[in-house]
């Protein structure tokens, strides 16, 4: 039995995005797993670490994506799979879900593919309901905590946060989930852990190892341009008033002038 | 040559940092003003693995290199040389004198607990009368049949009252014609009678450590205790400092990149004249200076480090990286709460605490006066060093890293 959880390299959260005049982003040339993917990492061992199962990490991106396998080898995964293809250069959701699902199914066994909630850099996550959709799996989305799972039974119940609040869901294994940030607290990886994802070689499946044409990889939609957020205008004013009362009023005096209220 | 780091390298730090910034950069400022020890270092310390990070994992330990410590000891002092003091004494003063000196039955008793985490270690040489001097300490170990007797008060002892295990240094004969040849090194662990220990208060820095002095009256310890041969302590003890004073440095290197890192970001910030400080020339070559104060220190460092993998002698070489990292690490904080201004002088910003902790490193584990006496007599020919009976083993990853 098995539990995937496919991570992904992201540029770190703290670098400065910019958007050149062609619309081209130019995102810092730093990587840091996706902190997304940090909670599913540490999941995937949590339930490695409780049941009998197979902790495996897969990310799909040419070898600087590597460090996200890396990382989860040190946390305490068993393995680690690079899927990539020359095809999937500018992949859109759909190519990443393609290949993604090729890959857990070529693994076979698998009972759960754990995701992050998103990707921290385009803020998306239709990739992640694709791939649950090519699979023919029930789709999981905002795991805040796995109340219970039984691998043998092939059924778990989660807590899944929404809007509202939150919601309790009960489905037959295989499944995909998401998780958000309640899930758990991100392990460290272990020097041991270190030791062993610095040597392991890491294999890397291309579209033959999937069994897919490259043409089942090719993308349906591309990125034309990015744009940049507009610049944010405000100004701070401090509003004058010898008491809290003729401030308070000055105050609201001046949201009704500009129309605030 | 080949200055790239490896990969496991990269991690380990990677690892210890996140640590140091995530659980305990939150709440140090806290208990650097309690002049309490943070509560949670020494426990998750070892829970990690840090308390054994470059010892065999045959003897409990992680199996990483002696580099790995120094990136290690960069990593805890850019938070608060308070993490890094135990890797001094519990890794560089105690664990790796065990490592070169100790027997076999030693380092499954002493050593695997320590690098395990489950013991904590320390290492006791200063007396109230006797530091840059340390031969002419006054602690006597006397011997009745299988068991040695101390007696003596040692001083300003890292970790003397958070310790279990304490290498100790005591005269096996007080009136040796050469009093180096009287002096002998032994394990004394806190649950002997006759040991008691205490906190020493009002400390200018380390606030958030523990300093504290260890008395010892009629203390038996076993013979199976003593570390080297009697009459071999002076050697052990200095043996030590090779490795304690790798640490110090390593560490003087991360409180040089706190003073870097936090000068550049208030830099940025601060606003005179209607630009940020940081167009300021002035301001720039205070910057600029970090910046070479730390890219020569930690050039240093790796060096002594790379000796120790390779298992040359590094004495020297230990010595002048120490007291440069150090120096500079003093000058480091001058120069960032100089760069803060009025804010530097506060504790509201982390630069005063650098300082404060900066200062103490030029005076333990040899004071910078010491150090340069070091460099001096080498250069001069006035010393030189001879072989131990002991190496420091060289780094093998096969032996470290094999389960047997
Ligand atoms: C925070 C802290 C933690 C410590 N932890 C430990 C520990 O864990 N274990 C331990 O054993 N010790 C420890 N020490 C003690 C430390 O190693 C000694 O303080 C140090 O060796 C200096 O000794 P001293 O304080 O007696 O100064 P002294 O030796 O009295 O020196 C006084 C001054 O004279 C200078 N001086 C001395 N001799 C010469 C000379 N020949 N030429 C020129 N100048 C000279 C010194 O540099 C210094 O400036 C610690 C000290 C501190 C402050």
């Amino acid at each position: 039995m098995h539990v995937v959880v496919i991570a992904k390299n992201t540029p770190d959260t703290e670098a400065t995005v910019s958007v050149d005049a062609s619309g081209n982003a130019d995102w810092g040339d730093k990587l840091v797993v996706n902190p997304w993917d940090e909670y599913a990492i540490t999941e995937a061992v949590l339930l490695k670490g409780a049941h009998n199962v197979t902790a495996t990490v897969i990310t799909l991106g040419t070898e600087e994506h590597a460090e996200a396998l890396k990382h989860g080898l040190a946390i305490g995964c068993d393995q680690a799979i690079r899927i990539w293809d020359d095809a999937l250069a500018g992949h859109d959701g759909l190519a990443y879900a393609t290949a993604v699902a090729a890959a857990v199914n070529k693994l076979g066994d698998v009972s759960l593919v754990i995701f992050g909630k998103e990707l921290s850099d385009i803020a998306s996550d239709q990739h992640i309901f694709q791939t649950a959709r090519k699979l023919g799996w029930n789709m999981l989305g905002f795991v805040a905590q796995i109340e219970a799972i039984d691998f043998a039974a092939k059924t778990i119940r989660v807590s899944r946060l929404t809007e509202q609040g939150s919601q309790v869901v009960s489905s037959a294994l295989p499944a995909v989930i998401s998780v958000v940030k309640d899930i758990n607290e991100p392990k460290y990886p272990t020097f041991i852990g270190i030791r062993k994802a610095a040597r392991a070689e890491i294999p890397v499946w291309d579209a033959a190892a999937l069994g897919l044409d490259a043409a089942a990889l090719s993308s349906k939609t591309a990125h034309i341009r990015y744009q940049a957020l507009p610049a944010r205008e405000g100004a701070v004013e401090i509003i004058d008033g010898a008491t809290v009362q003729e401030q308070a009023e000055a105050l609201v005096d001046k949201l009704l002038e500009d129309k605030v209220l | 040559m080949d200055f790239a780091l490896t990969e496991e390298h990269v991690m380990a730090q990677q690892m210890v940092r996140d640590f140091a910034q995530k659980e305990i950069y939150p709440t140090i400022k806290e208990w650097d003003r309690k002049h309490a020890p943070h509560p949670d270092v020494l426990p998750r310390m070892a829970e990690l693995g840090i308390l054994g990070i470059n010892v065999p994992v045959r003897y409990g330990g992680q199996g990483f290199d002696y580099i790995t410590l120094a990136l290690v000891c960069e990593e805890l002092e850019r938070v608060d040389a308070t993490l890094r003091v135990v890797m001094s004494v519990h890794m560089g003063l105690n664990c790796m004198a065990l490592m070169q000196w100790g027997t076999e039955e030693q380092k499954q008793r002493f050593l695997a607990p320590q690098a395990r985490g489950e013991k904590y270690a320390a290492y006791a040489l200063t007396e109230a009368d006797a530091g840059s001097d340390p031969v002419s300490l006054r602690s006597t170990a006397r011997r009745e049949g299988d068991v040695y007797i101390l007696n003596g008060e040692k001083m300003w002892i890292s970790l003397a009252t958070l310790a279990d295990n304490i290498l100790v240094i005591a005269k096996t004969d007080p009136h040796a014609e050469r009093p180096h040849k009287g002096i002998t090194a032994f394990m004394i662990t806190r649950d002997m009678k006759g040991v008691t220990t205490g906190d020493i208060h009002g400390k200018m820095g380390v606030r958030a450590g523990s300093t504290g002095w260890i008395a010892m009256q009629d203390v038996e310890v076993p013979v199976e205790n003593r570390i080297g041969e009697e009459g071999e302590g002076f050697y052990v003890a200095m043996s030590c400092l090779d490795n304690g004073r790798y640490t110090v440095g390593a560490g003087a290197v991360g409180c040089i990149r706190a003073c870097l890192e936090d000068s550049v970001k208030y830099a940025r910030e601060r606003e005179t004249f209607g630009v940020p400080i940081a167009h300021h020339q002035l301001i720039k070559q205070k910057i600029a200076y970090m910046q070479q104060w730390y890219d020569a220190a930690k050039l240093l460092i790796l060096k002594a480090g790379w000796l120790k993998n390779q298992g040359q002698r590094n004495t020297r070489e230990t010595a002048v990286a120490k007291w440069f990292a150090t120096d500079m690490s003093v000058k480091a904080a001058l120069e960032a709460v100089q760069l803060h201004g009025a804010y530097g002088f506060s504790d509201e910003y982390d630069v005063e605490r650098y300082l404060r902790n900066a200062k103490g490193a030029v005076i333990y584990e040899g004071s910078s006066e010491i150090q340069q006496l070091i460099q001096a007599d080498y250069a001069l020919e006035y010393r030189k060093d001879k072989p131990l009976r002991c190496e420091l083993p060289a780094y093998d990853v096969d032996y470290w890293q094999s389960e047997v």
